[in-house]
């Protein structure tokens, strides 16, 4: 595969005399990294692509028969992994646009001259950085309905919010909001500092108000960044394991991977769950796609 | 800014900052909160109203670390005032220490657990980030055809939900008996952080100047040469902060980790978790569990915090 994209180098170069030639080296240092991706990235992919079809059970010696196209047929008219998918786009929707108020209010809040405002920004950064699921485990505590501090600072009572169906969702996207926001923040801040100063100047000269001075100038140009940011963050929300298994165990807040997870290792079944994974993964790579897709274009500009 | 500010421009800005300090007091609040419970004593950590100010212990630390046994009795005072101070604090707990048949003490299992997590995260760092960067300079500086392609193709390895690279993964370590092992997690690991470092390397690179390299070519240095002693000691802070960012990521990782191991070679985040169980937790031992782990990520967030809003996008943004 990866010979197939070697094209002639200036063969002249005065590199090319002396020592390995340029082409040698970039096929150097490029061929192993490409390989071992294939190795341990895709090979798996293609293994678990044959299982698909077939009703293999890791859990039994029992060998593998191959049923066709069952397994698909099966999950894609099974109401329960539609609801898990129905969850998940729930969730991701919640988190998502829960991250991009908070952190892109913030970031506003953030742009102007503050005393100390590179200490108060990396601290804010921080719960982005820790382990969701060590940090997640510390949440129960916080949401516990009887000693936890949130219902205490809320004034809630004894309010239930990882053992209510209703509000477990919530909960985790809670957590997620305050874990991710910071992400958000960070990258609204780059394109608000980005804005040219000169622009504010003449709206003010215009006897511009704050709001057509917010949807004008400063919404427009923040918006690449902001989409960047939407993208992202909706990728990594729709792959959301750690923090929602840890959290809860309410069927209510079952997403798509702790389905997938449930059915590969508690209930063993193997096959059908790497047809599951093919189905998620179709999703994420277009996903990824469309992100990688306008990375490129934000980066021409 | 506009050079003259109205009195109500003013009066805003300090409401924001207000506003800013506030947000930063409830950002900070649960990792204040996990800091303070890991020196509470344990009947001090689940308090309503919450315990705030408190004479700080060491005893969660000694707890995290040992593995303890309830007492039926209190020990006898002689036994008491023989036992070194860390037993004492145990002691108090209305716990004792377990000892082996020649007294030595018993560790729990979160040491072994820490130290798999440094070994994994280090060793995988090292190999993403040596590999990396080797493939980074090649994709800077040479033609490659179907470059695009080609990185699209290195991303989306990264962007795949572990539990479905997990899946197979799993099966094939169980058929050559990689699972719960060190070369396992190491290997997946640096998989993972490969495609990250290549991208945010492959930034670094490109900012570093050809005419640097040329310069060194018509030197007489061969393009190795060039590599390693030009090119290397210009990339050497974005090699760092790769290194930083790809160390974090194996250290916080979980699913992986929950999956492919469960004892020898476990580390840290799948323990903590198994550690609360059905019963009332000692939510101060694991707190200190949680304050430990933490503790280098804090620290590194701080050392990179120029580099952050570069290495979060995968080198997209660049300041």
């Amino acid at each position: 595969m990866a010979t197939t994209m070697i094209t002639t180098l200036d063969r002249s170069s005065r590199a090319a005399a002396r020592g390995l030639s340029d082409i040698s080296i970039r096929n150097l240092f490029i061929i192993p990294t490409v390989l071992f991706l294939i190795v341990f990235n895709i090979f798996p992919l293609i293994y678990s692509l044959g299982y698909s079809f077939t009703d293999f059970r890791a859990s039994t010696n029992a060998p593998a028969n191959f049923v066709g196209l069952q397994n698909y047929r099966d999950l894609l008219n099974d109401p329960y992994v539609w609801s898990n998918f129905a969850i998940t786009a729930k969730y991701v929707i919640i988190s998502v646009a829960g991250q991009l108020l908070v952190g892109f209010g913030v970031a506003m809040l953030l742009n102007r001259d503050i005393p100390m405002k590179g200490l108060l920004t990396t601290l804010l950064l921080l719960p982005m950085m820790l382990s969701m699921a060590v940090v997640g485990l510390f949440w129960k505590l916080l949401y516990d309905p009887s000693f936890g501090i949130i219902n205490y600072a809320l004034g809630l009572g004894t309010f239930e919010w990882l053992s209510d169906p209703k509000m477990a969702l919530y909960a985790v996207a809670l957590t997620d909001i305050w874990m991710w926001s910071p992400f958000v923040m960070l990258l609204s801040l780059a394109g608000l500092s980005a804005v040219p100063k000169h622009l504010y100047e003449a709206a003010a000269i215009d006897r511009a108000g704050p709001f057509y001075t917010f949807f004008r100038i400063t919404l427009p140009l923040v918006a690449p960044i902001l989409m960047i940011a939407v993208i992202f963050r909706t990728m990594e929300a729709f792959k959301t394991f750690d923090l929602a298994y840890i959290l809860t165990s309410q069927p209510t807040a079952e997403l798509i991977s702790i389905r997938l997870y449930k059915m590969a290792f508690q209930e063993w079944q193997t096959g059908r769950s790497c047809a599951l994974a093919y189905i998620v993964l179709i999703m994420v790579l277009a996903i990824t796609n469309i992100y990688v897709k306008y990375l490129n274009k934000v980066k021409e500009r | 800014m506009a050079a003259v500010r109205t009195s109500s421009e003013i009066g805003f800005n300090r409401v924001a900052i207000i506003a800013v300090l506030v947000v930063t007091i409830i950002f900070l609040a649960p990792i204040y909160w996990i800091a303070s419970t890991a020196f509470k004593p344990r009947n001090l950590a689940t308090t309503i109203p919450p315990t705030v100010v408190f004479q700080p212990e060491i005893s969660p630390f000694v707890k995290l670390f040992t593995k303890r046994s309830q007492m039926r009795s209190p020990p006898s005072p002689e036994e008491y005032a023989a036992a070194p101070w860390w037993e004492r604090v145990v002691f108090d707990g209305g716990e004792k220490i377990v000892r082996d048949g020649k007294g030595q003490v018993q560790w729990s299992g979160y040491p072994s657990r820490f130290l798999n997590s440094l070994i994994i995260a280090i060793t995988s760092t090292v190999l993403a980030v040596g590999m990396g960067t080797f493939t980074a300079y090649g994709f800077s500086r040479f033609k490659v055809k179907g470059e695009a392609d080609l990185l699209f193709f290195i991303l989306s390895t990264r962007m795949l939900p572990p539990v479905v690279v997990a899946i197979p993964m799993f099966l094939m370590y169980r058929a050559v008996g990689l699972n719960d092992s060190h070369v396992g997690l190491i290997i997946l690991y640096t998989a993972f952080n490969l495609s990250f470092s290549v991208w945010l390397m492959k930034g670094f690179m490109d900012e570093i100047p050809k005419e640097y390299e040329e310069a060194a070519l018509v030197d007489g240095y061969t393009r190795m040469e060039a590599f390693f002693k030009i090119v290397l000691p210009e990339a050497a802070t974005g090699i760092a902060a790769t290194a930083v960012f790809c160390f974090i990521t194996a250290w916080n990782e979980y699913a992986f980790a929950l999956i492919m191991t469960n004892r020898r070679a476990q580390t840290a985040p799948p323990f903590i978790p198994s550690q609360v169980g059905s019963g009332l937790p000692d939510w101060t031992v694991i707190a200190a569990g949680t304050f430990l782990f933490l503790l280098p990520v804090a620290i590194f967030t701080f050392l990179l915090r120029n580099h952050l809003l570069r290495g979060m996008s995968f080198g997209a943004i660049r300041k």
